[in-house]
């Protein structure tokens, strides 16, 4: 999804995530009607990567203790102990594809992990419960050219790999032709361009320089 | 002296406790502690006064804090006042229900059994009190480990550090921050239940300044013992408060007056604020300097390298060629 500033691409993505509360309408996610739902509730169903590398993840606590929560999606009230030393292996598995050199640093606050290597983590953790509809806000907005592109190609295999529903906001042009088989233009709160499939895989980066100057 | 500040310290203990649940787990500055510590002493002594036994009493205290937590809990989450407001909201509320409680501002005990009555009568007060204040404290401390091992305890931690984080996890945030406001007034109160016995008598004036005494206990003791373990950051509460309460024992020692103990009071809880700021400023300005000075000579080395190279070039290239 791509548009201008104050398009309303944001908006959009706040009010399925829950952050913002619909004026009107309904909102269904998997067939569940999620309208009136707290962010927690939506969670069965969707995760979310936030631009800022920050938001993802808990600094104070360690990288395991974020995967558990990530994991453990149920049971938040649950009186059992959390961590159990089996585990230690399966989230050095789950993190040596990301290949930050993670795995190696399960006891670190994640606080002291650098940009890349936190938005890497909040991808993963947003993935591991395999929701029915992933929402990327502009998560490689805040980080450097190179890292952005690790983060956007890890995206890819995360996304291609588990097969799923992945909306994702983005001002690069490049990103919005390169990836996904959709692209939806938002101009001024309404979708001004839709295009799937072939006709995606057609369009060019001047022909939407073109439809932003109109 | 020193003996006496244990026994006291361990009866406050589970103040410095309370407060650090809220300001350091959940980060929230809780003031419903002005209420919730003598609401505890308060329900402590009349219920003792109706015939419960200590055990009891001291519980229905506990539970009683709980309640008011539970107050401030709704107001900050579900009604959306700022925290601070919520807990003076509350605060200023438990002082009627405490008149009502008491029923006059200074009820005392009168032969009640209290907790240090259960222990040999031959042992002297000050260990009585040591005892009393290891078993409830350390009961209190063993609680917390286990409950923030737990996934519920990871749930809180992880509210108080990101709750768009932890909402997006599926964590109902509000219930968290109700649940700390609870377990942390719970301890306040049990502390008050303590203190009231210890004193023998529960005061309607009791909670003035116990804020500022937690915050300090809580400062006061991650400046001795700093760690990551919960059980460490739970240890360091407990010394912080037997550190404060020595550090007024001795201000009372040096012949400080009683009313001027909560101005002291204050006072060092300024010191221990400003003393971690001003440590790490002195601590950065000497690294600056030592980095500098580390630049500084490698500038120069650098810049003597480059002349080198500019001025004889013919040398570099026959060094090379040997």
């Amino acid at each position: 999804m791509i548009g201008n500033n104050g398009a309303g691409k944001s908006t959009l993505l706040n009010t399925i995530a829950g952050t913002l509360s619909a004026d009107a309408g309904t909102l269904a996610l998997a067939g569940h009607d999620v309208t009136k739902k707290p962010i927690a509730y939506r969670s069965k169903w969707l995760s979310r990567v936030f631009q800022d590398p920050k938001m993802g993840t808990a600094g104070e606590l360690s990288v395991a203790q974020n995967l558990t929560l990530a994991q453990q999606h149920t049971g938040s009230m649950s009186l059992h102990r959390y961590h159990k030393a089996s585990q230690t292996a399966a989230y050095q598995e789950l993190l040596r594809p990301l290949n930050m050199g993670l795995e190696d640093r399960l006891t670190t606050q994640v606080k002291y992990l650098s940009g890349g290597q936190r938005q890497a983590l909040s991808l993963l953790m947003a993935t591991l419960s395999q929701p029915d509809l992933l929402l990327l806000d502009e998560h490689t907005a805040a980080l450097d050219p190179q890292t952005s592109q690790k983060v956007m190609d890890l995206t890819q295999k995360i996304v291609t790999e588990n097969q799923l529903t992945t909306m994702m906001i983005t001002h690069k042009m490049s990103d919005a032709l390169r990836y996904g088989n959709r692209l939806v233009m938002v101009q001024d709160g309404q979708i001004k361009l839709d295009v799937r499939g072939a006709e995606k895989q057609n369009l060019r980066q001047e022909d939407l320089l073109t439809l932003f100057a109109e | 002296m020193l003996i006496t500040s244990i026994g006291q310290g361990l009866l406050w203990a589970p103040l410095a406790i309370g407060v650090f649940i809220t300001f350091r787990i959940l980060d929230i500055p809780d003031l419903t502690t002005e209420g919730s510590f003598p609401l505890g002493a308060a329900v402590t002594v009349s219920a003792m006064l109706s015939g419960q036994s200590a055990v009891t009493a001291s519980l229905l205290g506990f539970l009683a804090g709980c309640i008011a937590g539970w107050v401030t809990g709704v107001l900050d989450t579900k009604l959306h006042m700022p925290s601070l407001l919520a807990g003076i909201l509350t605060m200023t509320g438990l002082y009627s229900v405490n008149m009502h409680i008491m029923g006059k501002s200074n009820v005392p005990l009168l032969d009640q059994k209290v907790l240090t009555t259960y222990l040999p009568q031959t042992w002297s007060i000050d260990l009585q009190t040591i005892v009393v204040g290891a078993i409830v404290t350390g009961v209190v401390v063993a609680l917390l480990v286990w409950l923030f091992k737990t996934r519920l305890g990871l749930s809180l931690m992880a509210t108080g550090n990101n709750s768009a984080m932890s909402a997006a996890n599926g964590i109902y945030t509000d219930r968290m921050v109700i649940i700390g406001y609870m377990v942390s007034n719970g301890c306040i109160a049990l502390s008050g239940a303590l203190i009231a016995q210890s004193n023998g008598y529960a005061d309607i004036g009791m909670g003035i300044g116990t804020i500022v005494i937690g915050l300090a206990s809580v400062l006061v003791g991650e400046i001795f013992l700093r760690g990551r373990q919960i059980w460490l950051r739970l240890s360091a509460m407990v010394l912080g408060a037997i550190i404060y309460r020595f550090l007024l024992t001795v201000a009372m020692g040096l012949g400080f007056p009683v009313d001027d103990l909560k101005i002291l009071s204050a006072g060092i809880l300024v010191i221990v604020i400003c003393l971690p700021i001003l440590q790490n400023k002195y601590r950065t300005r000497q690294q600056l300097k030592r980095y500098l000075k580390q630049i500084g000579a490698d500038e120069h080395e650098a810049s003597n390298r480059s002349l080198n190279r500019q001025t004889s070039p013919e040398g570099l290239l026959s060094r090379d060629s040997k």
